[in-house]
């Protein structure tokens, strides 16, 4: 144990140890702009993100090439076969754009449920990142950068193997990835209204059981959801995953810019912040009581 | 505001809803410092304690920490502010020096600052051996030293302290002490909690006794004591059920008698000039034991109540 523990306190001459560092030295302390406050957070999320990289990997190549064989390959050979695709167009073209969005919602909630869990209950690392000069809404915003980061790439990633599987022919696809980023958001944010204001893990079992899997069987993603009951398509109409469906086989087909597009992207961007204006309120509710 | 004062609350209030967990305190905190809170489980002192750090906001009365409002500047406070709160808030997955080097650069330091200040707290936690390994393989003591380090990494100018030695065993937290009196000699000024009133005699040089959200006494360790206690404490006890039974037959030893359920306390300056005066009335004790009053006895008399219950 060192006996000179002068370097500990804030007495210590910080100028002749670190030229210009006035983050060390007794007084006020040069402040953070907010880019660098958020920037400073996600360096923690993508220290996780690395740790976390190589299982996530396998997930990530792994699932979408036995989608793409079940799916695009098996699925795609019936309908190709009995109906010459889907309006014409061979159904794995047809379906990749649904499956990258799939993935993005999958991510998206995957990132926004029991992970914020962790951080606002378990081990409530939130907090710790409260003690130093953030504010609720930076913390959220980087946790937010990182999981539309983390959708970028898994969507990314599927297109890739959709591509080695000739889901993918035209450059106008690389559109469908801002999407997928907004589609992952748009369910993401609204699910940490979530994470703050469950009393424990238990709610979201029944977030996927009735949210999540009936969407992504019900919006478009497989087939038109015109071959749906009619009761049945306003509700594909108000999810955020038909309009990102929507958005990403207009881009994938290269075909016309759909008429609704504004409506399409308005619609995913209003979840996304409606989902985070109300959870920087819960978050703060919870934490900064 | 002096410039001296770190801290300064006046009538500061804390409810959650209708509850008031700290009911108009006034509390100033000098530069070179080290304060302490001291009460019982439930009085106040962590409510009080996220208010200084900026945490949690004022529900009255007014707070400046710097002579800051931390409503107005809560980010300007938290850069100066070293903040050991009473729940660790570790990242268990992560590496220990992992989470000293997270930790400092939330604050915006960099890279080359926060290894080496982590070198530096590691040595100072004793945690340089297990610096490598994840959180989670740590003992509760181990951990505890970890979150007292990551809170110094940017050298702080004030340090708040949430009960910082629960969970240590006796000799780390000796060392402990030991540490947190060098770093106030070199003039970081503590804020301590505790229910431990050795804890609060070693580290302070000026406490309240918190009850129930209120202060109830102020001053220095000895001057608590010479105020509401008495130089000695006879502990008496007998073999029985029902201490209170044999309240009737020590009355009138001492100036002042505590009735515990399993012992009765006699307030005396001279304790042995006591135990002798019992031994005269010929009354049969299980033991007699004097010793000198501590703080413990400072809050049994203002509250009624030990601080451990
Ligand atoms: N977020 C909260 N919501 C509601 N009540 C709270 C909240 N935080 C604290 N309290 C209540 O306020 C009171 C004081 O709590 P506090 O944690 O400040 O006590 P303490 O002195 O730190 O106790 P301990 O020694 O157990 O840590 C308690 O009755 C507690 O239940
Ligand atoms: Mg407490």
């Amino acid at each position: 144990m060192s006996e000179d523990l002068s370097s500990l306190s804030a007495e210590a001459p910080p100028a002749a140890r670190h030229p210009g560092a006035s983050r060390l030295s007794a007084g006020a302390r040069r402040p953070l702009g907010w880019v660098e406050r958020v920037g400073v957070l996600v360096a923690y999320h993508w220290v996780l993100f690395k740790r976390t990289f190589h299982g996530a990997l396998v997930s990530r190549f792994l699932l979408p090439v036995l989608f793409l064989a079940s799916m695009g390959l098996g699925v795609g050979s019936l309908v190709d076969e009995s109906s010459g695709g889907v309006d014409g167009v061979p159904y794995l073209i047809y379906v990749v754009p649904g499956l990258v969005m799939v993935t993005a919602m999958n991510v998206g909630v995957g990132e926004a449920t029991w992970p914020v869990m962790g951080f606002i209950k378990w081990n409530e690392f939130y907090r710790a990142m409260l003690h130093t000069p953030h504010r609720v809404l930076d913390v959220l915003l980087a946790h937010w950068v990182m999981i539309a980061f983390n959708v970028l790439i898994s969507a990314g990633a599927f297109m890739v193997v959709a591509a080695l599987f000739g889901g993918v022919d035209s450059w106008w696809s690389l559109l469908a990835l801002p999407v997928a980023v907004l589609v992952g958001m748009a369910f993401a944010t609204p699910l940490f209204v979530v994470g703050a204001k469950a009393a424990n893990d238990s709610i979201y079992s029944a977030v996927f059981r009735l949210v999540i899997t009936p969407l992504m069987l019900f919006s478009g993603a497989f087939f038109p959801i015109e071959n749906l009951p009619f009761w049945m398509q306003p509700v594909a109409w108000a999810t955020p995953l038909w309009h990102g469906v929507e958005l990403g086989r207009a881009a994938f087909l290269g075909g016309p810019v759909p008429d609704l597009w504004a409506v399409h992207v308005g619609v995913l961007v209003a979840y996304t912040l409606v989902g985070a204006w109300f959870s920087v309120r819960a978050v703060r509710d919870r934490l900064v009581a | 505001m002096a410039p001296d004062l770190l801290l300064t609350a006046r009538n500061l209030t804390k409810k959650f809803g209708d509850f008031t967990a700290v009911d108009g305190i006034d509390v100033e905190v000098r530069k070179g410092e080290a304060f302490g809170f001291l009460g019982p489980n439930g009085a106040g002192k962590s409510s009080t304690m996220r208010m200084v750090g900026a945490v949690s906001p004022v529900t009255s009365g007014e707070l400046r920490i710097f002579g800051l409002d931390p409503e107005t500047h809560a980010q300007q406070i938290k850069a100066r502010l070293g903040n050991c709160p009473q729940k660790d808030l570790l990242d268990e997955e992560l590496s220990v020096e992992e989470n000293l080097w997270v930790y400092g650069r939330f604050f915006g330091l960099s890279k080359a600052e926060v290894r080496e200040r982590a070198t530096e707290l590691l040595e100072f936690a004793q945690l340089t051996e297990r610096r490598a390994d994840k959180v989670e393989h740590l003992s509760g003591g181990m951990k505890r030293r970890l979150v007292i380090a990551r809170s110094l990494i940017n050298n702080p100018e004030l340090l708040l302290l949430d009960e910082p030695t629960t969970g240590l065993d006796p000799q780390a937290r000796h060392i402990l002490w030991d540490r947190l009196f060098r770093l106030k000699r070199q003039g970081v000024t503590l804020i301590i909690t505790t229910h431990y009133m050795d804890e609060a005699e070693q580290l302070c040089d000026r406490l309240v006794v918190m009850d129930k959200g209120a202060i109830a006494a102020e001053g220095s360790p000895k001057d608590l004591i010479a105020r509401y206690s008495t130089r000695e404490v006879v502990e008496v006890r007998f073999d029985a059920d029902d201490h209170g039974a044999f309240a009737d037959s020590l009355s009138g030893i001492g100036e002042r008698m505590e009735v515990l359920p399993d012992r009765i306390l006699l307030y005396a300056d001279d304790g042995d000039a006591a135990t002798a005066a019992i031994a005269d009335r010929g009354i049969d004790t299980l033991s007699t034991l004097v010793r000198r009053s501590t703080l413990e006895d400072v809050f049994l008399h203002l509250t009624g109540r030990t601080l451990i219950d």
